[in-house]
């Protein structure tokens, strides 16, 4: 495993209280596999991996947990002198973060020489050879911003990460704001990286049909916590959590012959003062009393298998007989509108 | 079925500044968004225009809407032109026409109360405020939001994103129009959130016999709404037909690549390359003759001399291209 | 699902006009600088208010001592709190009268400024066209004429009176607010609300007022708090200078008298000093109460 995430948990200070914004997550990354984060907005996702970065918000700070790469315990003093050369991070926007008044190749070069203690004549090769791996024209180097597409520059964005030789590439919805081909594109081309360099990656994604089309593992959040882990054809196709069992149910599936897409009642809890037990338990079909007083939560990482955290983890089976059907969902979409 | 909608021609360019050398030439650039469409929207219809960001769609949402005027061709609702519509006419108009938006939480005023956003279309319509009341209440159970009192006094910030877009969709249908543009109207929601959005869309257009437009990137979600589907790309439209052959069967070489790139859910999905290559080009300056045709894999030099016209291969199903692919 | 009866809620329909308001006035409530600048005003405002009753002689009645002589530079006492002039004139009751002077100043320029520069900025913003190209032109002219050789100049034509030169700093200080309050309009039309209005059939004046005014007003709040200060700095200035009204007193005056008969070398702090802090102190005020409303226009600027 080429990172570790234990019982993570990440605290927000506000004026309204502290905002537990990662409640424990625990998950891992296989060296040399792409792992995908997926969960809505305000699951923790994004927060998760910009912990393990270092690069948290002002407000923000790590609360319990551990965080491990490459065999060592890192912390935000570690992360970011160590780590921005090791581990890369693709924020979220990262098309819009590249300075619109330096050529893209010049900005590329600066990353190279002042964080990688290049020369510039070094750096400058290592620019073409880095827009190569992503499918830019060396040409391009020159440009500016404003002159790139939308997926050119998410490419410009990733061969800057990749400038320093990672191992490990964490990317936050690298491919949201992008039209569907160029995100095949783009999902075609991190796959490639993936073998060629031997990249392991953390994708972080609301979207599970890309999670399907590129990842090896799948790990879904819901509300600041790991519900579900797992390899992805095991978690897609045999769901074990209620909560991924609902999310297959809400998304379309552009091949499938279904033409009914069935919602989830409810909406997710406030973080700030998050319910007792099972934080999914408001809005489950399968909800038993005991859920609302404890809960399950994923064991340490390392596990490859496939597990949930659910105490009804044993009759996922026949409960997920009975997600398939759209009444389920319906009674339990009374409790509230979303 | 009558026609509600019913475009001919139509052409939006948008002026781009010169530069002094075109200026010089007498040259005008411009931003080519939309160039020659035409086609008909029938009375309870419900057809969705999908294509990648600058094909031109949200344009003819627009100009359908009388909110942006056309550079050349015609657009007629119920039979009366757009164009020369003015005072009393274009407030009927308005009545009838309404516009669902893709950002909820900009698409109301901040400083608004809800009722008050909802409100605002019988105000600007005259309507008595003795019936005010009666008719947002009506509009609220029809998007699902019965307990008024939940509601009514709050503010936009207040409410959830599927909340929102719920009261967003009934201010849009407070004055019981015929015609709805849905511009993207889910694609800002979270996942769980868009199927209650969807279904309730889907119930709308049922119940009050309403005809639609959707615009959408996603073709997976129009499925769900549209039997009919217009596919667009740099300002054309390139393939118009019921939406699950488009799915099952594209025709246009651009809808097939479009189909092949959706991701699935799937983990044992393809990963063919695509049938495609290249970027979009400029908008200002588009291939001639076919637009598609330096992207396609199976242009022939016919393309690059003759616009291939939309014409049928099947009953209500149009393609506009030279290779024969009925 | 059950049907309910029509609710019978105070609901309210009203222009957000009022929320808007509320809020900017609840604003010092929440800002300490803030509050602090909106005491300082009221206690000016209350010294213009009962000016009579705190300083019940005439500010530029020559005074003579018990024993007939004129009561010139006559050190703080009882009977005269801050002395006398040179021209034995109490200067007390010079700076309590010279509070109206400078309010009336202050705030007939602010309100102008507000006015002219939120109405330019709305239609320039909104309207575009030949109404944006005219008015900014306009705008960038009256940037472009130097601010106290203009007031000085203007008032040299029109006679030196207060109201002149009230008219004067308006006349200069309203393109400021009108262009940022226009870009700002810019940025608001664009908004998906807007639109909505538009589709819902509102007419553009309705828009104008019902959806892009009420978020701008803090902007207009800011501007003229701003230009309270800048009125009664340029008054005190060209007074100062001697260009200014020589009828009424003014803290300006005060400072021009004060000057021209060598208080300073001749140590007379209690002359030139108090005019000149409430100067200070009004402006000050005036920036406080600007900076507040900056928050409400912009939260993020609140730190955390």
């Amino acid at each position: 495993m080429i990172l570790e995430v234990d019982g993570l948990k990440i605290h927000y200070s506000t004026r309204a209280g502290a905002v537990r914004a990662v409640d424990g997550a625990s998950f891992a990354v296989p060296e040399g596999r792409i792992v995908g984060l997926v969960g809505e907005s305000g699951c923790g996702k994004t927060t998760a991996v910009r912990a393990i970065m270092g690069v948290l918000a002002e407000n923000g700070r790590r609360a319990g947990g551990r965080v491990v790469f490459k065999g060592q315990a890192i912390d935000e003093a570690t992360t970011r002198k160590l780590l921005w050369r090791d581990i890369a991070y693709v924020p979220q926007s990262a098309m819009s973060s590249l300075d619109p008044v330096y050529t893209v190749g010049a900005q590329l070069v600066e990353v190279l020489t002042k964080r990688g203690n290049a020369s510039r004549s070094t750096a400058r090769a290592r620019a073409a050879e880095l827009f190569d791996l992503v499918g830019l024209s060396e040409s391009r180097l020159a440009d500016y911003p404003h002159q790139f597409s939308g997926g050119m520059r998410q490419r410009a964005a990733i061969a800057m990460a990749l400038a320093l030789n990672p191992s490990l590439l964490l990317a936050d919805e690298p491919v949201t704001a992008l039209d569907v081909i160029v995100q095949r594109q783009i999902l075609d081309m991190l796959r490639d990286l993936q073998q060629r360099l031997r990249l392991s990656m953390v994708l972080v994604t609301h979207d599970i049909s890309v999670v399907a089309y590129l990842c090896d593992e799948v790990v879904v959040m819901y509300a600041g916590q790991v519900i579900e882990s797992g390899p992805v054809r095991e978690v897609l196709a045999r769901p074990r959590h209620p909560y991924t069992m609902g999310l297959r149910n809400a998304f379309p599936d552009l091949m499938s012959d279904a033409l009914e897409l069935v919602p989830i009642g409810g909406s997710p809890p406030d973080l700030s003062d998050p319910p007792p037990g099972c934080r999914f338990a408001p809005r489950c079909p399968f909800v038993l009393a005991a859920c609302t007083t404890s809960a399950a939560l994923i064991a340490a990482a390392g596990k490859q298998t496939h597990a949930s955290a659910c105490l009804r983890d044993d009759e996922a089976d026949s409960l997920r007989k009975a997600a398939m059907d759209p009444a389920t969902w319906q009674r339990s979409s009374n409790f509230a509108m979303s | 079925m009558a026609t509600l909608v019913e475009l001919r021609d139509v052409v939006k360019h948008f002026p781009v500044a010169r530069s002094l050398g075109e200026v010089v030439r007498g040259a005008h650039p411009a931003v080519r968004a939309l160039d020659g469409v035409s086609f008909d929207v029938g009375s309870g219809d419900a057809v969705a225009i999908v294509g990648e960001s600058g094909c031109g769609k949200t344009t003819l949402g627009r100009l359908m809407l009388k909110l942006v005027e056309p550079t050349a061709g015609s657009i007629a609702f119920d039979g009366t032109p757009l164009a020369g519509l003015a005072g009393e006419g274009l407030r009927h108009f308005r009545r009838q026409a309404q516009l669902v938006f893709q950002n909820p939480f900009d698409a109301l005023n901040p400083r608004f109360t809800i009722y008050r956003a909802v409100a605002e279309p019988l105000l600007n319509a005259g309507i008595d405020k003795a019936e005010h009341m009666d008719r947002v209440a009506s509009a609220f159970r029809r998007v699902h939001l019965p307990d008024l009192d939940r509601y009514l006094d709050k503010y936009p910030h207040q409410l959830s994103g599927g909340q929102l877009q719920r009261v967003v969709l009934a201010r849009a249908l407070v004055l019981a129009p015929r015609f709805l543009v849905a511009d993207e109207p889910v694609s800002m929601l979270d996942v769980s959130v868009r199927a209650g959005i969807l279904a309730l869309m889907r119930e709308v257009r049922d119940s009050m016999g309403l005809s639609a437009v959707y615009i959408s990137h996603d073709l997976a979600l129009v499925r769900y709404l549209c039997e009919r589907t217009l596919v667009m790309y740099l300002g054309c439209i390139v393939e118009d037909g019921p939406t699950e052959e488009i799915v099952r069967r594209p025709r246009h070489p651009y809808s097939q690549a479009l189909v092949a790139a959706v991701p699935v859910p799937d983990a044992d999905q393809s990963r063919a390359p695509l049938p495609i290559s290249g970027n979009v080009p400029d908008a200002r300056e588009p291939p001639s003759g076919c637009r598609f045709r330096d992207r396609c894999p199976r242009a022939m030099a016919h393309c690059a001399e003759e616009t291939p016209l939309l014409r049928p291969i099947a009953d209500g199903h149009r393609v506009a291209c030279h290779l024969d692919l009925a | 699902m059950a049907e309910r009866a029509e609710p019978v809620l105070p609901v309210r329909t009203g222009w957000p006009l009022l929320p808007v308001l509320r809020r900017m006035a609840a604003m010092p409530l929440r800002d300490p600088f803030a509050f602090t600048g909106l005491l300082i005003y009221v206690l000016f405002v209350l010294v213009a208010l009962f000016a009579d009753q705190l300083a019940p002689i005439d500010p530029l009645e020559i005074l003579f001592t018990k024993a007939g002589k004129l009561a010139a530079n006559v050190p703080p006492s009882l009977d005269f709190p801050l002395g006398t002039t040179n021209l034995g004139r109490d200067i007390y009751a010079q700076l309590v009268h010279g509070t109206r002077s400078a309010l009336a100043v202050g705030l007939s320029a602010a309100i102008i400024v507000a006015i002219v520069g939120t109405v330019v900025g709305l239609v320039a913003g909104y309207f575009g066209g030949m109404a944006d190209a005219v008015l900014m032109r306009i705008a960038d002219m009256a940037l472009s004429l130097p601010f106290l050789p203009f007031v000085i100049v203007l008032t040299g034509f029109l006679g030196a009176s207060t109201s002149n030169i009230v008219l004067a700093v308006a006349l200069l200080l309203w393109p400021n607010s009108a262009r940022v309050i226009r870009s700002q309009v810019l940025t608001l039309r664009e908004r998906a609300y807007v639109e909505a209005a538009r589709v819902t059939g509102a007419s553009s004046w309705r828009i104008l007022f019902v959806h892009i005014a009420p978020n701008i007003l803090p902007l207009s709040f800011v501007y003229a708090a701003i230009a309270i200060g800048w009125a009664i700095i340029t008054e005190a200035s060209v007074s100062f200078l001697g260009f200014g009204d020589s009828e009424s007193v003014s803290w300006g005056y005060m400072l021009q008298d004060a000057f021209s008969s060598q208080a300073l070398s001749r140590g007379q702090y209690a002359w030139f000093v108090p005019p000149g802090v409430c100067i200070i102190l009004v402006v000050v005020a005036g920036f406080f109460l600007s900076r507040g409303y900056e928050e409400v226009f912009m939260p993020r600027l609140r730190g955390r």
